[in-house]
């Protein structure tokens, strides 16, 4: 079985924002050749490391972006380096690149008239601002991208006096790459069509500008500004808490308050199962609540005993919360209809009975090493083209050889 | 492959738009081949197929009207505009569905389910993100929908997937980052996580579909197959975790406790500093970066205090060793300053900074990417003209467009079941009178 991109080619230019889309393309099937220039891609010296020593071939941010790809040595910087890149260039679909404008000269394209020449090519720019009238070379990292693009300004705690806080894990580049990619595969869908190309412009900025929710339609809506809040969503005014600290020290995160009848019952039920009644009195509100057939949201204004009742609800989840390991809280919900969640570790979350169930961890072997590389799995399951990691992410120049003798056809 | 063009493709040369009434008609060139029947709905679901109608495919909202569309809790629902209210004046699902078309059809019904199968019929697409297996369930598992159309792309985005023991189990947003590791790498250090603020796996969930639907349209004009994809978001957040699994599990390291991140410092690539600091005014604030020791040797310069410009903090090692003094006195110095102020002096001297900035600097402000034209008005019969979020991409030939508002609840049912279905104005009132559309 091959990935549903199978056949398309696609030529990436090592770098922070043009890693993860060239990813995304190549798990999914298609031949991506990843070009580093001499002494290897810079984001080989970024950790972690395999065995927490730095070096090229141990840095598993290597290793994870670049799973499924071929790696080519090409010194752009020069005139043979150039005329192979070239040649690649000529017969390829997508060429995928996030050169500081400084060295866009390297690529020898002029988006004016690189159509004429390669009248096929989907050209794909993700840079911090963008290409278009941005000015040049604006130093920016994902935490400043971060800042300035509007997720921080939503993410933090109640308490004002801490900072608000960068989400982890690189995600600026996963933003705005998957813009990259739905727009490079927009541009190939009508290429088939027209026959042509064409540059895509990809901005990482405005990516998480458009990437923020609420804090952007409330302002565009009506102007209000959302106040970030601690694990739930920033809001104009604020909200109840919803994220408690549940036996085992771990979090859980409630959903929407339970309205229906049934679920009154069923935490009532709960209560009782875990011996809750005697120090949570309020029951007998939940027992009403069950009784009365539940309880509407636009009840609350109007009736006082609605309100006692849907916070008895709450104050009776905050405690079985309290008095519960996290997951068997999550459980304990989720199997009596009630929506709620449990925070997890990403090195816990992946070894979830669920997710287990599901096969989503995938193994890769680096026959260099011979050490097993956990990654996630597939992020979508096609029934007929299976997305699948295809290789492990290539050694320095491995490919370098065999691609210039051979061109695109797959070793 | 560069043959590939010169293959025809599948439904190459048609366009989706022929015939239809100049107002509805799309202006993106790029996707007239290409029709949605949509059910997908709230963010997650409208966020995927919002792409696809901005690039000019049709995308037609399939949504229930014995419910008033109110599967979808983002119909209606606050922000608004101004003091109307009601499900045609929700803020969020304007800005989710511009540039859709909208039709009624309740799928508890024999001849709802009939017409819901005739325009599958006539689909390149269909999306759904119930929860998993519900759809199936309505009638409509994919065996029926290849059975309705052999070359259907069908993509189905839940929360935890079509398959596993979690398949019942209902989430949304802030549920999904949390149970896939995201809201616990949101935090600063001695705090329970912090989590995202925001629905950000709604937006990521909705991109991956909208990969997925993209790369099966690719292999169905490759080779003439459909496929379902199964999208579960869960998995799309775990898979933007790849280094904090592969550093556990290949480094054997126990995973980590509640309070032990610190998401503000550098991680990967290691930095220090490396923060968000007070800036003058109250809760403001600044995020810089000194990526090597010559950012930090500008930075020194800026500062121009004893402590800064010697020697003992000159190289990345001795500025990670005591990070939380470094943090205190860096702190101690843009408290004083102004925060934009203070970021353009640091980015003219070559330094990453930032601020935090807030939804109306960056919508209104001094633009980060000028000219981009990232918040186009579209037009609402209803609440009227509002700006909407843009797409941040542009293409130089077959760029994006949005212009008209979400549909009002069943808005373009004449369209679709008259000049698509060909369903007759008899018929028509008849179905609304039964209540099937």
């Amino acid at each position: 079985m091959t990935g549903p991109l199978h056949g398309l080619r696609v030529l990436e230019i090592a770098g922070e924002f043009s890693a993860y889309p060239g990813k995304v393309l190549a798990d999914l099937g298609a031949n991506v050749v990843v070009v580093e220039p001499p002494g290897g891609s810079a984001t080989r010296g970024w950790g972690p490391f395999a065995g927490d020593l730095p070096a090229p071939e141990a840095s598993l941010h290597w290793r994870h972006y670049n799973t499924s790809k071929r790696s080519v040595l090409l010194d752009l910087g020069d005139g043979t380096g150039r005329e192979r890149f070239r040649v690649l260039l000529a017969d390829c679909d997508v060429l995928l690149e996030g050169l500081p404008a400084r060295d866009t000269g390297l690529l020898t394209l002029d988006p004016a008239t690189f159509s004429d020449e390669y009248p096929s090519l989907v050209w794909v720019s993700v840079t911090p601002f963008g290409r278009r009238g941005s000015p040049p070379d604006v130093p920016a990292t994902d935490l400043t991208l971060m800042a300035g693009g509007g997720p921080v300004h939503n993410c933090g705690y109640d308490d004002h006096t801490l900072p608000p806080v960068r989400g982890g894990g690189g995600q600026s580049a996963h933003v705005a790459g998957s813009f990259a990619v739905t727009a490079a595969l927009t541009a190939l869908l009508h290429r088939a069509v027209s026959g042509r190309g064409q540059h895509v412009d990809v901005s990482v900025d405005a990516a998480l500008n458009v990437s923020s929710e609420l804090a952007t339609t409330q302002y565009l809506t009506d102007g209000g500004i959302v106040e970030r809040q601690t694990g739930r969503h920033a809001m104009v005014g604020g909200s109840a808490p919803t994220q408690v600290q549940a036996a085992d020290g771990h979090h859980v995160v409630l959903g929407f308050p339970p309205r229906a009848a049934e679920d009154y019952a069923s935490i009532v039920e709960w209560v009782d199962l875990v011996g809750l009644r005697d120090e949570f009195p309020d029951v007998v509100l939940l027992e009403l609540g069950a009784e009365r057939g539940g309880v509407a949201v636009i009840e609350l204004a109007t009736d006082p005993l609605a309100q006692e009742i849907w916070n008895a609800s709450r104050d009776a989840m905050v405690l079985l919360a309290q008095r519960l390991p996290a997951y068997d809280f999550f459980l304990g919900c989720q199997r009596r209809g009630i929506v709620a969640g449990f925070v997890a570790s990403p090195e816990e979350a992946v070894a979830d009975p669920h997710l287990v169930a599901r096969g989503f961890a995938t193994e890769v072997t680096d026959p260099y090493t011979g050490r097993v590389e956990t990654h996630p799995g597939a992020p979508y399951r096609f029934n007929h083209t299976a997305w699948c990691i295809s290789r492990p992410a290539p050694r320095i120049g491995e490919h370098t050889e065999s691609f210039l003798k051979t061109g695109w056809n797959e070793d | 492959m560069v043959g590939s063009s010169s293959r025809p493709a599948a439904g190459g040369l048609v366009d989706r738009w022929a015939g239809c009434p100049a107002d509805l008609e799309a202006r993106s060139t790029a996707l007239r081949r290409i029709r949605v029947c949509d059910l997908s709905g709230q963010l997650a679901g409208a966020g995927a197929t919002r792409i696809l109608a901005a690039f000019g495919a049709q995308v037609i909202r399939v949504e229930d009207p014995a419910t008033r569309g109110g599967w979808d809790i983002v119909r209606g629902a606050p922000p608004y505009r101004d003091e109307r209210r009601g499900i045609e004046f929700g803020g969020g699902f304007n800005n989710h569905n511009t540039e859709k078309l909208g039709i009624t059809l309740n799928l508890r019904t024999e001849r709802g389910r009939d017409l819901l199968t005739r325009l599958i019929a006539i689909s390149d697409v269909v999306t759904e993100n119930f929860a998993g297996g519900v759809f199936a369930r309505l009638g409509f598992p994919y065996e029926r929908l290849q059975e309705i159309r052999p070359d259907i792309v069908y993509v189905s985005h839940s929360g935890f997937g079509a398959t596993g023991p979690y398949r019942d189990f209902r989430t949304w947003g802030p549920i999904v980052q949390a149970v896939s590791g995201l809201t616990f790498t949101a935090g600063l250090e001695g705090q329970p996580p912090a989590g995202w603020g925001f629905s950000y796996m709604d937006h990521m969930g909705a991109y991956a579909m909208a990969i997925a639907t993209f790369a099966a349209l690719w292999h169905r004009d490759q080779t003439g197959e459909g496929q379902w994809v199964d999208v579960a978001g869960v998995e799309v957040g775990l898979s933007l975790t790849g280094p904090d699994i592969l550093d556990h599990h290949l480094n054997g390291r126990t995973p980590r406790a509640p309070g032990s991140v610190d998401s503000n410092r550098g991680g990967a690539p290691a930095m220090a500093p490396h923060g968000i600091y007070p800036a003058l005014g109250e809760d403001r604030w600044i995020a810089l970066a000194c990526r090597d020791d010559l950012d930090w040797r500008r930075l020194a310069d800026e500062i121009g205090q004893p402590w800064a410009v010697g020697a003992e903090l000159a190289t990345l090692a001795a500025r990670l060793a005591d990070q939380d003094a470094l943090d205190a006195r860096l702190a101690a110095w843009t408290a004083g300053l102004d925060g934009q102020e203070l970021a353009d002096r640091l980015v003219a001297a070559g330094i990453p900074a930032s601020p935090v900035r807030t939804p109306a600097e960056r919508i209104d402000g001094a633009a980060a990417t000028p000219d981009w034209d990232l918040w186009p008005t579209v037009t609402h019969p209803d609440i009227g003209p509002m700006r909407v979020e843009g797409l941040p991409v542009h293409l130089s030939e077959t760029d994006w467009s949005l212009r008209r508002g979400a549909p009002r609840l069943g808005e373009h049912n004449r369209f679709v079941l008259g000049d698509l279905l060909g369903v007759d104005e008899a018929e028509q009132a008849e179905l609304t009178a039964e209540g099937a559309v």
